[in-house]
């Protein structure tokens, strides 16, 4: 018996969710059973956790600290993306300036977000502000040094090819530069939604008395509560996950599609 | 054929006013500590409305001429006048045709042919893209992008882009080189069609013989690096040109000899 081509495609398919989802049930029953043979049970299996989250719920706490988190994460990474796009743009076509800034940033770059925890609450108290501040300053430099590397991979042709039709400097960055590095940029938005999550959790673990990163800390400080660590834990990497995959989506628009070529076969 | 064309060459008494004007023009570069001369002493006329082919080997220097006529570059020596003007930079009065790569990868097609139409109103902008879509006939794909577009479409539209802009001269480096042969012939007929129907002042760069017996009224002959340019050759046959009669073999054949190659494989 032949088997059909469009069966085969449909099964392709649907093995990208059934294999995860048969290994993700493998190892929550692996989990389940070894928190349940534990001598003295401190880490939380898959149930417990689920209690800790309808506790949660109940407390009305889990929206409260996720939005929060976010909260931060969005105030400091925006003002980044505000400084570092405009920056990267005129340090990526200035190489002047480039030459003079570029040793500062180089020194800058090595140095963790968390490294900035005592100047920036020396700066701004214990509060939002402090654990802004530092994803702010975690998300600046990838995303200046990206924009800037970006500027300067654009082809040649292309930036003749504007210059030929008579832009202005001006012109010139808003109709053929910004849209050249788009993609390149998308890419480094990703990056820095990355760090800027990381870091998140780790300011609120030290700045500030809401968010995923304080249930953490709290929940282990007051009574040795493993099971809502553990949830912190899963609600930390699903939100990535999903702040990931929606910057992903930017990929599809359009207009900058090019940038992502991927040999699709039909 | 695709060179079969109707309109003869273009009389003698309208090539007689001069477009291009390339003086004593040298060009050298230092490349660790060692200075590489790329061409020198190159002299050219180009008349209004001409179509001239620029013929050299590889490495020979043809597309850093393109280049300074374009006013992408700056020569170490000469002149270039443009319609008697010193060129200074980039002008929209003369577009620069890449090999297809100068599209612009973010714009539809119909925002590639509009891109230098910035100055103009809406309807005007309107009827222009209209124009030239049709001209390169590439009605049809006005919301495509450039990646769906096969090679010789982007070339077209890279050409169209050019046009709308209404330029006097057009600069083409090398523009069908990386076209696969058919479509090189093809567009070859189609760049003829709007030359005659636009009168535009043509610099075509090219390495291979054939082209360029085939497009020009005249072609400069380049020797290797550094280049010189070593002949003109008139090319008197009238458009369409027959590319088996004895005329055009003796052409191409004088020209073969003049590289220096056997035209035997």
């Amino acid at each position: 018996m032949r088997s059909s081509p469009f069966l085969k495609t449909f099964v392709s398919k649907a093995m990208v969710f059934v294999l995860p989802a048969v290994f993700l049930t493998l190892l929550v029953v692996i989990w389940q059973n070894a928190a349940v043979r534990q001598a003295t049970p401190i880490i939380p299996g898959p149930r417990t956790v689920l209690l800790g989250i309808a506790e949660l719920v109940r407390k009305g706490l889990l929206i409260r600290y996720v939005v929060a988190s976010l909260f931060r994460v969005s105030w400091g990474f925006f003002s980044a993306v505000l400084v570092a796009i405009p920056l990267g743009l005129y340090l990526g076509s200035h190489r002047r300036a480039d030459r003079a800034l570029n040793p500062i940033i180089q020194i800058l770059r090595p140095i963790s977000p968390l490294a900035w925890i005592p100047i920036s609450i020396l700066w701004f108290g214990v509060g939002d502000l402090a654990a802004t501040f530092l994803i702010f300053i975690a998300s600046l430099l990838p995303l200046t040094v990206s924009t800037t590397n970006a500027v300067r991979s654009i082809d040649p042709t292309l930036l003749n090819a504007g210059r030929n039709f008579g832009l202005s400097g001006y012109q010139m960055l808003y109709l053929v530069i910004y849209p050249a590095v788009v993609p390149q940029l998308i890419v480094g938005l990703r990056i820095a939604v990355g760090i800027s999550w990381l870091v998140v959790v780790a300011a609120e673990m030290i700045a500030v008395n809401s968010g995923l990163g304080f249930l953490i800390i709290d929940a282990r400080n007051s009574g040795n509560r493993y099971d809502l660590v553990v949830v912190a834990m899963l609600l930390i990497g699903v939100i990535g996950l999903i702040l990931d995959l929606a910057i992903r989506r930017l990929e599809t628009i359009p207009s900058v599609r090019w940038g992502f070529r991927r040999t699709e076969w039909q | 054929m695709a060179v079969a064309l109707s309109a003869a060459t273009i009389p003698l008494e309208t090539r007689a006013k001069s477009k291009l004007t390339i003086e004593n023009l040298g060009m050298s570069f230092v490349d660790n500590g060692r200075t590489v001369r790329v061409f020198e002493n190159i002299d050219l006329n180009v008349g209004e409305g001409e179509f001239v082919c620029i013929l050299g080997p590889s490495g020979c220097g043809k597309s850093t001429l393109l280049n300074i006529v374009g006013g992408f570059i700056r020569p170490t020596s000469g002149t270039v006048l443009i319609d008697g003007e010193h060129v200074s930079g980039p002008d929209p009065r003369r577009i620069f045709v890449f090999q297809e790569r100068g599209v612009f990868p973010w714009l539809t097609v119909e925002g590639n042919i509009g891109f230098g139409l910035f100055k103009l109103s809406k309807q005007e902008r309107r009827e222009r893209i209209r124009h030239y879509l049709k001209m390169v006939g590439l009605d049809g794909f006005e919301n495509a992008y450039p990646q769906e577009l096969s090679g010789g479409m982007k070339q077209r539209l890279e050409v169209a882009r050019a046009l709308a802009v209404n330029p006097d001269m057009l600069i083409l480096d090398e523009p069908f080189g990386a076209l696969d042969s058919i479509t090189r012939l093809v567009m070859r007929g189609e760049l003829l069609r709007i030359w005659q129907s636009e009168r535009k002042t043509i610099l075509f760069v090219t390495h291979d013989i054939e082209e360029s017996v085939q497009l020009a009224d005249r072609i400069v002959v380049m020797s290797a690096r550094p280049a010189t340019v070593r002949r003109i050759v008139e090319v008197d046959i009238p458009h369409p040109r027959d590319i088996s009669s004895a005329a055009y073999l003796r052409l191409r054949d004088s020209i073969f000899a003049e590289i220096g190659l056997a035209h035997k494989v």
